[in-house]
């Protein structure tokens, strides 16, 4: 299909040149806006009237309310009301993927965890909301808590199947392992990590004639808005909701609880309140990913050919909602091996629930079957490369389903050349710069790709511009710019003509820039609105001058698609440099190569892995929520005591990727957004183990840890 | 207390401050301009950094009264008025180092101040020097490549006089 589809015509009746925008580098639309401070996130739009809420913390991991101070605190300067558990609207199940208990806030005296939402107090400005908040005298009955995770903990319980995915048993694991000349054996662990998206959570509500209108910090305003209403109950017609620009999110930005206290705060005082949450806030309140304990177990021949991968994890979740951290997806689809079994433990503590976090389940997961993957190849004798070559599935391993596309071998193979892996000496240990010992190290990710139902509108408009409109969110991923590409090659007329209009739950049923499905979801949306826009204009001479408008809607077409393992790759390596007096690990350089389909806009993508990629290196190195036992607090909730990577601590890292056609939706997309960060610790920790010769299992390497594994003498 | 200061040079006066209020709420809360950012509010994150004079702070953690009668200049002041962006903004904006945009502001305020003191940076330069700015979405490359383009395109201007 080229030339000879009905194209679209300008006012001057000239045909637009065809497409080509998809695939080409092009700096993002709202750019300008961003550079010149022009840009309005949540907490910078003003309102006549507007009121601030400020949140009250529960002290206490495990206990009730017995008393709160309200009167002392509503005769402060400024202040117009408390929000507690004694006057809060009552709120409906609701969530986002079915009922969440992190939503039911304020419904009753029960604290599950330091750092839920107590009170919310409401004053004319932040600093009386946040005096008024501070002279809340909260007095609870405490009750014993348990915050401390351990795989072996009592309360753990097998999780419930993922729907795609139930627990793998493919052969029998044991016999393979008893049988096989070579095992690898190990745990690893990960700690509890934060999102740390630079924009704390803000929210502003207010009523107007009837209607609730939200300003938001989110990944998806149509999906919150949707819950907001269930959760008020309240019909979705009156509930709107947007988030033009969003200070980062990866996986934090759901519906956060400083929306649902704005909503009810603005509802009981009738004007328009938001609430802002500051850092130690947003540590506190938004979700984390939990720490985890894994067990691999890999068996293979004596080529390195796996006849077993058995992974078992376990990880915490609150005792409000149960979140499953999935981390044996990638022993599901990596490797061909005879016998493959996963099995995952969820341990209800007295602790935040934790959510998804960029690469959910994969950032963790990856780290310790490709940490596995290297003692084995150490084990064998055979280059890591070329033992995950010698792996490569034809098929799904357990599901046996085709790949959509695969590409993970040019990834390794094209990595490899362009890092100089052939020319690496596989003994560890035996690279010293001065004081520095050296070392590389390279590891594989993966994370699922695919699209959700959306919908999407397109309005030609009679002075040859077009406005694309769909309920995508732009949480800095550069999906507003990547859409305008798609749409403009739809619609064969050049990029600047499309305009975007994103981020408001007015414009419709639209899936959540998260899984790394946004992109694919809403371009699959635009493809089918462009379409529909295409024969409409076929057959009117002119454009009226309300315009002719195309709508896209999926759900068939995502229903209706055939059953395929469908997965973004990628293979990674990393060179680092350990400090042989004080244990530091410097990275100096990485590279990840990746098979992500097709990429819409090179500039955003790149930016994009890099990004993960950076997010690995932190997890690898410097990220860890770390909880004192007696409080059941996090003692390090801010960024002093949370250290993500700096500038400084960042070196050259590259990201490129190799051809990888998916043709199971039309615009060929698999999502960037989480493969960056799937392998990259365990890239990095291998390579320590290269230049040290000391194995690291437990995350992060942190120089004490290089330090008291007794490297460099215990070689 | 009343604070009286320039503000991208402007004279700016706001009333009843408080006095443990940072410059940051002054520019953001009362004279409406939000382009600063507020993400830390302890100085870890330079998201709000602003000039001082002729120092790059943290307006977090500049007390208001400190700013009395001194010059402020903040994202929104680093382009002329009519003459388009700013070669870091313009460098920012074509080398991808703008994602999200909430660090942009202060990461843009201390470039400027980078190059304004150290015309041609080294890589190692500009590590150092903007590494009192988080930044959680770009992995700091494409950062590294925006003032590089900037440096450069101001040696060729530089050159061309």
């Amino acid at each position: 299909m080229t030339d000879t589809t009905a194209r679209p015509r300008t006012d001057g009746g000239v045909v637009a040149p065809a497409g080509g925008a998809v695939g080409t580098a092009r700096t993002r639309l709202e750019g300008r806006d961003k550079v010149t401070g022009a840009a309005r996130y949540a907490a910078d739009v003003p309102f006549d009237g507007l009121a601030h809420g400020w949140l009250v913390l529960s002290t206490v991991a495990r206990g009730r309310i017995t008393s709160m101070d309200t009167a002392a605190v509503l005769g402060m300067p400024g202040v117009l009301g408390v929000v507690h558990h004694g006057n809060a609207p009552r709120l409906h199940p609701a969530g986002l993927f079915g009922p969440d208990g992190q939503l039911q806030l304020l419904q009753d005296d029960r604290v599950p965890h330091v750092g839920r939402p107590v009170a919310l107090v409401v004053a004319r400005t932040p600093q009386q909301a946040r005096a008024g908040a501070a002279a809340l005298t909260v007095t609870y009955a405490q009750e014993p808590h348990d915050t401390v995770f351990r795989a072996g903990h009592p309360a753990g319980r097998p999780a419930p199947a993922a729907p795609a995915r139930p627990d793998a048993d493919l052969g029998d694991v044991e016999a393979e392992i008893a049988a096989a000349p070579v095992v690898v054996d190990q745990r690893y662990t990960t700690p509890e990590e934060h999102h740390s998206a630079m924009e704390p959570h803000a929210s502003m509500a207010r009523w107007e004639d009837g209607r609730l209108e939200v300003v938001d910090s989110n990944q998806g305003s149509f999906m919150v808005a949707r819950v907001l209403a269930t959760l008020f109950g309240l019909d979705q017609e009156i509930v709107r909701v947007r988030a033009e620009h969003v200070g980062g999110g990866f996986g934090s930005k759901g519906v956060g609880p400083q929306l649902v206290l704005a909503v009810m705060a603005a509802t009981l005082l009738r004007r328009p309140v938001r609430v802002a949450l500051t850092r130690r806030q947003v540590f506190s309140t938004t979700g984390l990913r939990p720490a985890t304990e894994q067990r691999l177990r890999l068996a293979s021949d004596s080529t390195g050919r796996l006849r077993a991968i058995d992974h078992a994890t376990a990880a915490f979740t609150s005792t409000i909602q149960e979140y499953v951290e999935r981390n044996t997806e990638a022993s599901n689809v990596m490797y061909a091996a005879d016998a493959i079994r996963t099995r995952t433990t969820v341990v209800p503590l007295d602790l935040p629930t934790p959510g998804w976090m960029r690469g959910p389940g994969a950032a963790a997961g990856s780290f310790a079957l490709e940490s596995a993957m290297d003692e084995l190849a150490q084990a064998v004798g055979v280059d890591p490369v070329e033992l995950r070559l010698r792996n490569e599935p034809s098929a799904g391993p357990v599901s046996g389903l085709p790949f959509s596309s695969r590409n993970l071998a040019a990834c390794l193979r094209e990595g490899a050349r362009r890092f100089g892996w052939a020319d690496r000496d596989p003994r560890p240990g035996t690279r010293r710069e001065g004081r520095w010992l050296l070392g590389t190290g390279v590891a594989c990710g993966s994370y699922g790709a695919g699209a959700l139902p959306s919908t999407a509108a397109i309005t030609a408009r009679a002075d040859g511009s077009y406005t694309v409109s769909v309920g995508a969110a732009d949480i800095g991923t550069g999906a507003r710019t990547a859409l305008a590409l798609v749409a403009a090659d739809a619609l064969g007329v050049p990029p600047e003509s499309v305009r975007m209009r994103i981020a408001d739950s007015r414009l419709g049923a639209a899936w959540f820039a998260g899984g790394s499905k946004g992109t694919a979801s809403w371009s699959w949306a635009v493809t089918a609105a462009a379409a529909d826009l295409r024969e409409r204009l076929a057959s009117v001479d002119r454009v009226p001058p309300d315009g002719v408008t195309g709508r896209g809607d999926t759900t068939d077409a995502i229903g209706a698609l055939g059953k395929q393992e469908r997965q973004s790759y990628g293979a990674q390596f990393a060179e680092v440099a350990v400090d042989t007096g004080t244990g530091e690990v410097r990275v100096r350089r990485m590279l990840g190569m990746f098979a992500a389909g097709r990429i819409v806009n090179p500039l955003t993508a790149r930016s994009q892995l890099v990004g993960g990629m950076t997010m690995g290196l932190s997890m690898a190195l410097h990220e860890e929520g770390a909880r004192d036992e007696a409080l059941g607090a996090l003692v390090n909730s801010d960024f002093a005591g949370y250290h993500i990577s700096a500038h400084a601590d960042v070196p050259d890292i590259e990201a490129d990727w190799v051809e990888d056609v998916d043709d199971s939706n039309p615009s060929g997309i698999k999502g960037v957004g989480e493969v960056g960060i799937a392998g990259t610790a365990a890239a990095i920790a291998n390579a320590v183990w290269h230049a040290t010769g000391v194995r690291h299992r437990a995350l992060p390497v942190r120089l004490d840890r290089v330090l008291e594994s007794g490297f460099p003498a215990a070689r | 207390m009343r604070v009286t200061l320039t503000v991208n040079g402007r004279r700016h006066q706001a009333d009843d401050v408080w006095e443990g209020e940072s410059l940051l709420y002054v520019l953001r809360e009362r004279l409406g301009l939000p382009g600063s950012k507020n993400a830390c509010e302890q100085g870890e994150c330079g998201s709000c950094t602003v000039r001082l004079d002729d120092v790059p702070v943290c307006s977090c953690l500049v007390a208001a009264g400190q700013a009395q009668d001194r010059d402020v200049v903040t994202v929104e002041g680093l382009a002329d008025p009519g003459t388009g962006l700013a070669p870091v903004q313009q460098a920012f904006l074509d080398a991808g180092a703008v994602q999200c945009g909430f660090c942009t502001p202060g990461l843009l305020v201390a470039t400027d101040d980078l190059l304004r003191h150290c015309p041609q940076p080294t890589d190692a330069d500009i590590r150092e020097a903007l590494s009192g700015n988080l930044c959680r979405c770009t992995g700091y490359e494409k950062i590294l490549d925006a003032v590089r383009l900037a440096a450069a395109r101001s040696g060729e201007t530089a050159g061309e006089r």
